[in-house]
This record gives structure tokens, C-alpha cells and sequence, in this order.
């Protein structure tokens, strides 16, 4: 391969990071080639080095990083052979950068404008006219320059608007590579659909390379011609998006694609089991033998290259030994009838404000016995307040919550100990939800303590139990969460829930801290929770698909108002209210692709 | 390193949430509700100062002239004083008379309060600034040094030698810089810094060096390390980053994009030290013998001369009022997301 070839505007040759004074790559041998006019799609899980990436195509390295070895052509020229002013000068204008959070990136000490400006004045050959450019590609973004954006902080604008703004910062210098990392992480979905369809526009218009960088598979999906999918600092798969996702070759693809929930259909989701080594120190041979069901002997022994099957690259050794490639064909769930049985929980016409401002308005609101009922709703919709007020933690509002025909104390500090029992929560975040100075086994020990009177033993013997409920195993307890993943800590959290036997579990974004092959798994663990323990669920979500795999009721949330209830059957196939529809069609789907997979027997 | 603790306990002070009106105006507001609550904490300072003076055991009189004194004396004294009235009006005499600028006398030598106070608030006014200045300037310029050069050989030696300084009392230092400029090994500066009366600390620059130099050291350190990890921080951050893939200069990314986030933490210590060497002086000052506030208010103790105490601790409390508030403008200044709303 030779510069000859022309019309790759980035080529990527063997690129090599590593830790700076201890042993170990973050990513490795990657290699891979962008045309003009096209997006390639970058996708991996957390800690998979794709950032890591991302920024090493700029030449740079976060702190204790560096790039030891490889070349990036960009447009013919290896911009890793450039001294610091060379790489100064390509930066920002052959090759731009998008970064996950703008309201982070953008500096809050200076306005809109001076940052623009100051982009366009460190690369005096863009333009003479850095004012008339400016304003150009503010209306490319769909920002209105006249607003006077131009003299605001980063602070008064949105989320979008602030997004917006750095994808014209990226765009202004008429670059020939962009790397865009998560750009849509954090908005909502009606805005991330407005983004992308930005993001694709101009990149048809300019010409550009992109190099679209994400842990959402649906998204990359719509968006991207190909893709690269990354495990453990490696591209495992490289090929053309269609089929790629259609019929992945690499197990972790397949496991990747078979995670995702779907809008249109219930299912069981399959997770990957296991989590991905951390960079140094991750073992000989395959990275991914150790989650891989068709993993054999040899996988361990050896380090696999990349095989060419057609315009597909699989770094898997068995990829030519196997006959089939598809994605785990998953089970539909029987559609479960809702329960006849009485509500658990009755929310009745509640109201709450925070200061001056309306969170909720007269929200009515059912769990059934034995049965989950989801919320659905964007930041911002009073959601998690509702969740808040259920479990107490938000005492002053008006109307009434009901349990088991009882109405229950506002404050959880006045409901007496066997309300606060039959209720229990599950927090966001498991990384801040967990205790740091307790083992896992204090931190379970803590409710039975206060809710039941047991002997130590048997407190030891119910904390053994739940972790194997969990799918943990007792020999957890002796650990600390800092010693577990994102995925190991919720299932913590959940086993803190459910260890004092409740009757209702309140899960608020469970998944949303984590990535979506363990988000898969949690699902499916709340899920089998609830059958073996005839529990009802809360399950307070942003993500619609999501609640297609867990709950039978649902109820649509916006501005505080309850838009939209019925079963999630009615609900997600004819929705009725124009924001339910308008969520249901911004949601991204795997589109061309939904439609290749395989379907699920009935 | 209690001045670290007050560093904390200031921070959380001034993330007051504003009531919703507050909200559309947060400099006027802030203005306005610093300034409203510095007037009262000046009018409780009176009280409690006016207080103390009244607790002493006898009365006034009684603790200015000794036990000792004839009933005659004390009489005179008690009249001088008025203590023969009310409390509540010996106090609305006092502070009124400080609103007006009738200070009263000094007991010890008869002249006018002011006369006698003046002169010592001017020459620590220029102890405190140029040791302020000169700190304040030296200790952020090595903090971003430091900052910039992390985990270098300047990072690793600096932190260690202002880890030593910030664990030595005020006077160590000061004997240090005796020792070392003044007697044992060189005799550059003079070891006193007495001022002929009548004169400012202006007219004689040789006589303020130690002084200042020793304050300098002192407070270094504090503002050293909250530049440095004001500006480790703003370096560290996503913006910068993004500045560097830009292809801004360094310089630029430095002065421009690093610097304005790392102000707003450290003018927090910068009002804090100054604070500081409003209180360090008494010390320092008694050390050089040098015509301060902090000297006059050790003698006017020792003297118990009872209105020139009232007033210098009044304006001690005062000074701490007036930083403490134009600390949090500059801050708010220095930070646009709390500045201005949507």
C-alpha cells in the first residue's frame, strides 16, 4: 500500500501507544484507511482504547501515554514524522477534532467568538476573512450567527447548541480528516438525531474523512459506510457497516450485536460474561479468549493476526474454521399478559416543585403486583424526582402514593420500618453508590442490620446467598467496589436491593453508567430476579428500546406529565401522543441493518 | 497551616446559593449582601471589642492605672472615660465618636488616637502591599512554573523547600533572615528597623527589606501551591486539550486558555493572605522593632491604653471585612458561569 493510492485521505499504519514507564500497549497494531467523503465507524466498550485512538490520530497523547510506534498519513504525509510546529499546524486544520463533552471542551473562561476566532487566526492560510468565515459556518451548523452567540459563554448555551459550536470549530478550518469521539454521548436523542444528521451532512459537502468514534452500535449504524470494531486495544473486525452488522465474523462482534435491545421487538438479550482486560495486562495470545465461546486451546497460545475473508478483516484464528455467521439468534419473549392482580403501588395526581419551578404535574401512575412498569423520559422530565418521591427521599409534594392499598408517609423518615423494607432502590451510578471504605459484605450487612434481626451467621449465610444470586459468588465479599467493575458493582447495588426482600424494586437508570454488553446482562439478572422472587419493578429509564426487553407497562414522561400509558406493546407499536412518536422515531436503529438480522423464532 | 483549613472553610462560604431574584443580578446582588452583612459583622465587632475592654477585672480605670492608684486618680479616670454612664451609652459615645472622627485620646500619652495610630497604619499599609505584591507575583509565577513543568526537578525541589518553610513559625524566619543578612554572615541590612518619628517607612527603603523579605517567604508557599494546582488543573482539563488539537500556541494555551480558569481559586488565597499579613505583622514588626500597627497595638496593650486598642483592633476587623468582600468581586470577575446567567 503506497501513498499512489490517492484517494485515502487517512491511512493509518501499525499504530502503537503504550504506558510511559511500565510495560504494556494501550492500543496496538492498528491499521486501517479512510477515503474522502466517507465515515468510518470506530466502536468499542469502555476501557477498549478508542479514545486512546482517536487522539493518537492527532498525534496526540493524554499523560502517560505515548505513541511508540506506526504512521498516519494524512493526505500522503506522515504527520508522526513532524516536529512540534509541524503537528501544531496540521492540528486544527488538516485534522479537527470533536470531543465527547463540549461543555467541558469549551473553555467557560472565554466567549463563543473568541474561540472561534482564535482557531481561524492560529491557521492564517484558511482564510483572509476570519470574521465572514465564522459566520459561514455557524449557519452550517444551524447555529443563527445573529443571535449573539458569538458573545456568549459556553455556559448559556445547550448541550446541541454547545455541540454545534464545536463541530463548527471542527469544520471551520475546511480540514481534510475529523475525528469525532462520542459527540452525541450525553444529549438527548431528538438532539443527537439533529447532530448526526449534521454531522453527515457536512461531511458529504466538505469532502472529509471522519472517523466517527462510539460505543453505541445503533447509532454508528445509520451513520457510517464502515466500521472497526475494538477490543482490548485491537481492531478485532474491520469491514463494510451492512455487513458487518448483518453478519458479524469476530465472537465479540456477534456478542457486541446481540446486546443491543431493540425497539421493535422483546427479547432476551444476550450479554458477554466477563469483562475485557485492563491495558498491561492483558494476557498472550487473544485478548478476548477468555469471554469467547468458541474460543479453543490454541486461542491462548496465540496472538491472532488479521485474516482477510473478501473486504473483511477478522483478527480471530478460528474465523476460517467456522461455517456460520450470524448474530446469536435471540429468543422473543412471550408477551406477558398484565397482570389482573391489584397495584402493588398507586401514585395518585403528584405534584412537587423545586423552588419556584414545576417538576411534576398531577402524575398518576400503577405497578402491578409480580409485574415492571417502566418510565420513560428525557433529562430533564422529572423522572428520577418521581422515583425520588416513591422511595421517600423527596418529601414535600402534593397527592398520594399508595402501597398495597396503604398510603404511605411522604418522608421516608416517617414510614415505619416495614414500608422502608418493601421498598428499595437501586442507584444511577454504581460507582458512586458503593461505600469505598466497606467490603462488599459490610456494604450488605448494613440493611439486614437495620431491617432484620439475625444472627451473625445468618447474616453471613444470606449475604453468601444473594451474591450468588447475583451471579457474583460469596468470595466477593472480602473484596472492596474499588476492586470491581461497573458491571460487578451494580450487581452489588441490586443485591443490597433485594437482600432485605422487598416487594418493590426502584431501579433509576441502572444501565445507564454502563456499557451495553453488561447493560445486557443486568437486564436479564433484574429480569430473572423478578420471576424467582415475585418482585414488581420501578424501572426508570431514558432509553426506549430498553424497556421493550424489561417491562410489561410503561408510562411516557415529558415536562413533568405523564404523555402516554398502557402496556409497552400498545405504547411502542401505535404510539399515540406526538412526543412518544417523535421519541420512538429518534431512537437510532440498526435500520438497514434491524432488518438483516436474523428474526427470532416465536 | 491552620490558613489552609480557612481556605476550605471560605470556599464553601462563598458558594451561597442566591434566591431567584438574586439570580438575574449576581454582582449587584453579591454586592449588596457582602456589604450588608460586613456593616453588621463590623457593628458586632464594636460591641464584642467595647465588651472585652469592659470585662477587665475592676473597671477600666482601674486596669489602666494599677492598684496603686489613689481613689482621686480613679475618679478623674472614670470620668475621662465615662464610666460614670450607662453602658449603652459609653458604647453609642464611642462608636459614634468613631463615625465622626472623634477618636478620643491615649491614655498613655495624652495625644489624639488618630496622631498616634496614623502613622503606624501607613507604614504597615506599605509593609503589608509591597510584601503582598512581591508575593503574590513571585508565588503564582513559580506556581505555573511548577505547574507547567510537573513532576520536573523545579516541581519536586520547590515542593520540598516550601513544604520546610510553611512548617517554620513567622519568627524562625525572621531570626533566619537576621542571622543571615544582618549579623552572623553578612551585615547588607540593618537587624532593627526603628524610624525616627515623624517619618514614614518610605524614607529609609534600606530599613524595610528584612521585614518585607521575611513576609514574602512566608506566604509563598500558600500561594504557590494553590497556583499550582489551580493550574495543574486547568491544564489537565478537556478545553486545553481541545485547545492543543487545535493547533494553538503554547504560549496561548498558557496565557489565554490556562490562566483566567486558574485565577478564580487563587485570588481565594490571595485575599486570605493578605488577611494574613494583616495579623502576621504583629510579630514580625515587634521583631524589627519596626513602627507598625502590629508594634503599636503589642505596646498599646502593654500600656493598656484602652482607646488605641479599641480603635486598631476596629480597623483590623474592618480590613478583614473589606478583602474578604472585594476577594469574592474579583473572584466573581474572574468566573463567567457564576457572573452571568443565561
Amino acid at each position: 500500500m503506497t501513498i499512489m493510492e490517492g484517494a485515502n485521505r487517512l491511512e493509518v499504519r501499525d499504530l502503537q501507544v503504550r504506558l510511559v514507564g511500565r510495560p504494556g500497549d494501550v492500543v496496538d497494531q492498528i491499521s486501517f484507511s479512510v477515503r474522502a467523503g466517507e465515515i468510518f465507524g470506530l466502536v468499542g466498550e469502555s476501557g477498549s482504547g478508542k479514545t486512546t485512538l482517536a487522539l493518537a490520530l492527532l498525534g496526540y497523547t493524554r499523560r502517560g501515554l505515548k505513541i511508540t510506534r506506526g504512521s498516519i498519513y494524512l493526505d500522503g504525509k506522515d504527520i508522526l514524522a513532524l516536529d512540534a510546529a509541524g503537528l501544531r499546524e496540521v492540528r486544527g486544520s488538516k485534522i479537527a477534532y470533536v470531543p465527547q463533552d463540549p461543555s467541558a471542551s469549551l473553555n467557560p473562561a472565554l466567549r463563543i467568538g473568541h474561540q472561534i476566532r482564535e482557531l481561524l487566526s492560529a491557521h492564517p492560510e484558511v482564510t483572509d476573512n476570519v470574521e465572514g468565515r465564522m459566520v459561514e459556518v455557524l449557519r452550517e451548523v444551524n447555529l443563527d450567527p445573529d443571535s449573539g452567540i458569538l458573545r456568549r459563554f459556553p455556559h448559556q448555551l445547550s448541550g446541541g447548541q454547545q455541540q454545534r459550536v464545536a463541530l463548527a470549530m471542527a469544520f471551520a478550518c475546511r480540514s481534510s480528516v475529523i475525528v469525532l469521539d462520542e459527540p452525541t454521548t450525553g444529549l438527548d436523542v431528538t438532539t443527537q438525531r439533529h447532530v448526526l444528521e449534521t454531522v453527515k451532512t457536512l461531511c458529504a459537502a466538505y469532502g472529509v474523512a471522519a472517523i466517527y468514534v462510539s460505543h453505541d452500535l445503533a447509532v454508528v449504524g445509520g451513520l457510517v459506510s464502515h466500521v472497526g470494531v475494538m477490543y482490548a486495544g485491537r481492531l478485532v473486525e474491520v469491514g463494510q457497516t451492512e455487513g458487518v452488522f448483518a453478519s458479524p465474523m469476530h465472537p465479540y462482534s456477534q456478542g457486541l450485536l446481540g446486546a443491543i435491545p431493540s425497539p421493535d421487538r422483546a427479547e432476551v438479550l444476550w450479554g458477554i460474561p466477563g469483562q475485557p482486560p485492563r491495558p498491561g495486562s492483558r494476557p498472550v495470545g487473544c485478548s478476548f479468549a477468555a469471554r469467547c465461546p468458541e474460543a479453543i486451546e490454541l486461542c491462548l497460545r496465540e496472538d491472532p493476526l488479521p485474516i482477510e475473508i473478501g473486504e473483511r478483516q477478522v483478527r480471530c484464528i478460528r474465523v476460517t474454521d467456522r461455517k456460520s455467521f450470524s448474530v446469536r439468534v435471540r429468543n422473543s419473549r412471550a408477551q406477558i399478559i398484565p397482570s389482573s392482580e391489584p397495584p402493588l403501588l398507586e401514585v395518585r395526581a403528584l405534584s412537587t416543585a423545586y423552588g419556584q419551578t414545576k417538576v411534576l404535574h398531577g402524575v398518576d401512575l400503577n405497578v402491578p403486583n409480580e409485574s415492571c412498569t417502566a418510565i420513560v423520559g428525557e433529562s430533564g422530565s422529572g423522572k428520577t424526582t418521581l422515583a425520588r418521591c416513591v422511595v421517600g427521599l423527596h418529601g414535600s409534594f402534593d397527592g398520594s402514593i399508595l402501597f398495597d392499598g396503604d398510603e404511605m408517609n411522604k418522608s421516608a423518615r416517617r414510614r415505619n420500618s416495614s414500608q422502608l423494607q418493601r421498598i428499595q432502590y437501586v442507584f444511577q451510578n454504581p460507582y458512586t453508590s458503593l461505600n469505598p471504605r466497606k467490603t462488599i459484605s459490610q456494604i450488605l450487612s448494613q440493611p439486614l442490620e437495620h431491617f432484620m434481626r439475625l444472627t451473625s451467621s445468618d447474616r453471613a449465610e444470606r449475604i453468601s446467598r444473594v451474591l450468588d444470586e447475583v451471579s457474583l459468588g460469596s468470595a466477593v465479599g472480602r473484596r472492596f467496589p474499588d476492586e470491581l467493575s461497573g458491571g460487578e458493582r451494580q450487581r452489588v447495588a441490586i443485591a443490597r436491593a433485594i437482600i432485605v426482600e422487598p416487594r418493590l424494586l426502584v431501579c433509576d437508570e441502572v444501565t445507564s453508567a454502563l456499557d451495553v454488553s453488561v447493560q445486557a446482562v443486568i437486564v436479564e439478572l433484574l429480569r430473572r430476579l423478578q420471576k424467582e422472587r415475585q418482585l414488581s419493578m420501578l424501572f426508570i429509564t431514558h432509553n426506549l428500546a430498553l424497556v421493550r426487553s424489561i417491562a410489561q407497562n410503561v408510562v411516557v414522561v415529558s415536562h413533568g406529565r405523564v404523555v402516554e400509558a398502557g402496556t409497552v406493546q400498545d405504547v411502542l407499536e401505535r404510539p399515540q401522543d406526538p412526543y412518544t412518536i417523535r421519541l420512538m422515531q429518534d431512537i437510532p436503529k440498526l435500520n438497514s441493518v434491524a432488518s438483516a438480522l436474523p428474526q427470532s423464532s416465536s | 497551616m491552620a490558613l489552609v483549613e480557612e481556605i476550605d472553610n471560605k470556599q464553601d462560604r462563598v458558594s451561597v446559593k442566591a434566591t431567584s431574584w438574586m439570580s438575574d443580578h449576581p454582582m449587584v446582588a453579591l454586592l449588596l449582601r457582602r456589604g450588608g452583612i460586613g456593616i453588621v459583622t463590623l457593628v458586632i465587632v464594636s460591641i464584642i471589642v467595647f465588651a472585652a475592654t469592659e470585662v477587665l477585672p475592676g473597671n477600666a480605670a482601674y486596669a489602666v492605672l494599677g492598684h496603686t492608684a489613689t481613689p482621686a486618680r480613679l475618679h478623674a479616670m472614670e470620668v475621662q472615660l465615662h464610666l460614670n454612664r450607662s453602658l449603652v451609652a459609653q458604647y453609642w459615645s464611642w462608636f459614634s465618636g468613631m463615625l465622626t472622627g472623634h477618636l478620643g485620646t491615649s491614655l498613655a500619652n495624652g495625644q489624639g488616637v488618630w496622631q498616634q495610630v496614623e502613622p503606624r497604619l501607613i507604614n504597615s499599609g506599605v509593609l503589608v502591599l509591597l510584601s503582598g505584591i512581591i508575593g503574590v507575583f513571585l508565588g503564582m509565577l513559580l506556581g505555573a512554573i511548577a505547574a507547567l513543568r510537573r513532576d520536573g526537578w523545579f516541581d519536586h525541589v520547590s515542593s520540598v523547600i516550601l513544604l520546610g518553610i510553611t512548617s517554620l513559625p513567622e519568627f524562625v524566619v525572621a531570626i533566619a533572615m537576621i542571622i543571615l543578612f544582618a549579623t552572623v554572615v553578612t551585615h547588607l541590612f540593618p537587624a532593627v528597623s526603628i524610624i525616627p518619628p515623624g517619618t514614614y517607612a518610605w524614607s529609609a527603603p534600606k530599613l524595610l527589606v528584612l521585614p518585607v523579605l521575611t513576609l514574602v517567604i512566608v506566604i509563598i508557599p500558600y500561594i504557590m501551591r494553590m497556583t499550582r494546582g489551580a493550574m495543574v488543573e486547568a491544564l489537565e482539563s478537556e478545553y486545553v486539550q481541545l485547545a492543543r488539537l487545535e493547533g494553538i500556541k503554547s504560549w496561548k494555551i498558557v496565557i489565554v486558555h490556562a490562566l483566567p480558569n486558574a485565577i478564580a481559586p487563587t485570588i481565594q488565597v490571595i485575599g486570605l493572605t493578605v488577611l494574613y499579613l494583616a495579623g502576621g505583622i504583629v510579630i514580625v514588626e515587634d521583631i524589627f522593632n519596626f513602627p507598625g500597627v502590629g508594634q503599636g497595638l503589642v505596646s498599646a496593650v502593654a500600656n493598656r491604653d484602652i482607646p488605641v486598642i479599641q480603635f486598631m483592633v476596629f480597623i483590623l476587623a474592618a480590613l478583614y471585612v473589606i478583602v474578604n468582600i472585594l476577594t469574592d468581586v474579583v473572584a466573581l470577575l474572574a468566573t463567567p458561569r457564576r457572573r452571568l446567567v443565561h
